[in-house]
């Protein structure tokens, strides 16, 4: 789509630089020129919004790793140093710690959002595939960060995720002790959490680089779920377009950003973690951080620790082969009706595994679990395939100008 | 445009989720703590000066005798958004503590504190408090964040919603907390703790520490007056947090509204 740049430089000197290292062009292709379908709603501004969290996380988390000392007898006091005495402290902090949480919430709605319409299929399987690189990539930062801070919630949660790898036969115990550094959680184990905490975030930008590259290859996929068949009449050049509409969805969001920093910053975490790490106290309930609850409910289903392990993986390996599970002809959601209501039951399903996430593993919460984790897994493995075979899609509109006119009649005005 | 709303509705309730984990401190089948009204709740929540100074006062004359506020500093007590005591007093408040240092020839010595100095430990370590204690009494500098207790679904969506939030369940815990001795024959049952049965036996009474500005000097309020300094240790740059979060809001608002209308003349023209 984005293909070789069209770009001119106006001045001599730019011409000049142009033909030496053609950097501009590129930047001019993909953030100026490049042709993004004129039916895009805001579901597609959560890129943006993801590109926008990650800088932001990683800007914060530069300035917090001046001031915090990554070993267990100071880690604490460090945090709350930088809580106390650092100019502006508070505000570094509870932004990266609410900013993993935004980022999150923003990766999960771009996620679901692609479940929604078909945004994996052909000719988007790598794009996809990469995303979920991401995510796992995004999972690892994130919990060894959440360790970094040496709160009782901090070593008891590292203390079970660690242990889930002694699950694995024969080498599980000695991959555990590989990972922990000594034969528990320790200090080697929070000096190599923090170095690959800092160092994750810029291999996250490496494959978000590959992402964006590969998105600009194939070209966004659109509400409709048809592709783009005429430029001039289907697309409209990111910039002015894309921009301003990315622009009001970011400031939007970080509306919804800063109400949770500056007015109930400590609302997404949990108390036990302003308790400094003792390995003698087991607080009376483990509980991961929120984004990670319905993995957590599905790994507790389970009824054994290798089976658990196995499942909570699986859970988030599945959707890398998506794209071939997915045996439908019509991408968009918009026009399958019996997919749309599998699809919301897929996401009531999901908010269901994050509350039994949170909930102790007894008695009825189990059950609802295993249940609720059947159909995880059922709509991936058994409902995806069989519904592309089964289920007769509406008319989808030939093109995304024709869906355009459809929608707004003969006065074509694409802003809402 | 319906979906992308229930997206962050999905998102929100998944969110909240994590609020709905029983803490450590609050959890079985202990009573809710009663929620008080607090100065310092809500967006334009302020501390009451006032009451961090008794609360000090609290502090000083009852906690201190067993717990630590090891990471306050002196001079934090003088500073904006605190008690605001005046630097004299910090002076004079930090000489009388006593402050282990090493001095030019590489001796430990004691000296007199200085307003940059934290309030010391107690003890050298949680087995010397043990010892003399039985339980090591926590420090409490930031024990109003390290103590909370969830109100259930759905409130708990409802606290994080503007207009109703509510953040202020560590605070109210802790003032539950030492209003909660309600067995006369057993000074170690607690109403609000787990399993009812605490180590630190009840603290304080009615008339013991005296006010001076002509607040009531009640159980009840000892309680509600050190919960409150106690949110300041937990939380000392909360004023500067809220009154930041304010001006964001109204750049934010204004900002978003300058976009959205830019954004709209311009897709006006998209054809």
């Amino acid at each position: 789509m984005s293909g070789p740049s069209t770009y001119v430089p106006k001045s001599a000197i730019g011409r000049w630089f142009e033909s030496r290292l053609p950097i501009i062009g590129l930047v001019h292709g993909s953030f100026v020129a490049y042709p993004t379908p004129r039916n895009l709603n805001y579901m597609w501004t959560f890129g943006a919004i993801l590109s926008f969290m990650l800088v932001s996380q990683i800007v914060t988390g530069i300035v917090l790793a001046m001031h915090y000392t990554p070993h267990t007898d100071y880690a604490f006091s460090s945090v709350e140093r930088i809580m106390r005495d650092v100019n502006w402290g508070w505000f570094i902090r509870y932004a990266h710690a609410n900013g993993a949480s935004m980022f999150f919430i923003a990766v999960y709605m771009h996620m679901f959002r692609g479940l929604y319409y078909g945004s994996y299929k052909a000719p988007r399987e790598v794009l996809w595939i990469l995303g979920v690189i991401i995510f796992l990539l995004m999972m690892a930062t994130a919990f060894m960060g959440y360790v970094l801070p040496w709160g009782q919630m901090s070593f008891w949660g590292a203390t079970v995720i660690t242990n889930l790898f002694s699950a694995i036969p024969l080498v599980g115990e000695a991959i555990t002790t590989w990972l922990w550094g000594g034969y528990s959680v320790d200090n080697p184990t929070l000096n190599r959490f923090f170095s690959l905490h800092y160092l994750l975030p810029f291999m996250l930008v490496g494959i978000v680089v590959l992402h964006v590259w590969a998105l600009h290859v194939v070209g966004q996929n659109n509400p409709v779920g048809v592709e783009v068949k005429n430029v001039q009449r289907d697309t409209l050049p990111f910039t002015p377009y894309a921009t301003l509409k990315d622009s009001v969805a970011l400031v939007l969001f970080l509306i919804f950003f800063s109400w949770f920093i500056f007015f109930m910053p400590n609302y997404l975490g949990h108390a036990d973690n302003y308790i400094e790490a003792n390995p003698l106290v087991t607080p009376a309930h483990i509980v991961p951080e929120w984004y990670f609850l319905p993995f957590y409910a599905i790994l507790r289903a389970v009824p054994s620790k290798l089976g658990g392990v196995i499942a909570m993986f699986g859970a988030i390996a599945v959707l890398a082969f998506l794209p071939w599970l997915d045996t439908s002809r019509v991408r968009s959601a918009a026009y399958r009706p019996v997919y749309r209501v599998f699809f919301w039951v897929f996401v009531a399903v999901c908010i269901g595994l994050g509350y039994l996430g949170a909930m102790p593993a007894e008695g009825g919460y189990v059950i609802a679990s295993r249940i609720l984790t059947l159909y995880y897994f059922a709509f991936f493995l058994l409902i995806m395939p069989l519904l592309g075979m089964f289920e007769t899609p509406r008319a989808v509109p030939a093109t995304i100008a024709d869906a355009v006119l459809a929608k707004k009649g003969p006065v074509m005005n694409p802003a809402e | 445009m319906k979906s992308f709303k229930s997206f962050f509705v999905a998102a929100a309730l998944v969110a909240g989720a994590a609020s709905y984990t029983p803490a450590l401190a609050a959890g079985g089948d202990t009573p809710k703590p009663e929620r008080l009204s607090w100065s310092f709740a809500g967006p334009l929540g302020a501390f009451d000066r006032g009451q961090l100074q008794r609360g000090f006062k609290v502090y000083r004359e009852v906690c201190a005798s067993c717990h630590s506020i090891n990471r306050v500093a002196f001079r934090n007590l003088a500073e904006p958004g605190g008690p605001q005591f005046s630097e004299s007093q910090i002076k004079a408040l930090a000489a009388e503590y006593k402050i282990k240092d090493v001095d030019d020839k590489g001796e430990i010595i004691e000296r007199d504190g200085r307003p940059a100095d934290r309030f010391p430990k107690l003890f050298p370590n949680t087995d010397a408090a043990a010892a003399v204690h039985g339980v090591a009494p926590p420090d409490l500098s930031v024990m109003a964040k390290a103590r909370s207790y969830s109100r259930g679904f759905p409130l708990f969506v409802l606290d994080a919603l503007p207009g109703m939030a509510y953040q202020e369940h560590g605070v109210d815990y802790l003032a539950a907390l030492l209003t909660g001795y309600t067995n006369p024959d057993d000074l170690n049952w607690n109403k609000y703790f787990p399993g009812n049965s605490i180590k630190m036996a009840k603290p304080i009474s009615d008339g013991q520490v005296e006010y001076t500005d002509g607040t009531p000097a009640t159980e009840a309020q000892y309680a509600k007056d050190v919960a409150a300094f106690l949110m300041w240790t937990a939380e000392p740059k909360l004023e500067e947090r809220k009154r930041t979060g304010f001006n964001v809001m109204v750049f934010l608002f204004i900002f978003a509204g300058l976009l959205y209308f830019t954004k709209k003349r311009v897709w006006a023209n998209a054809h």
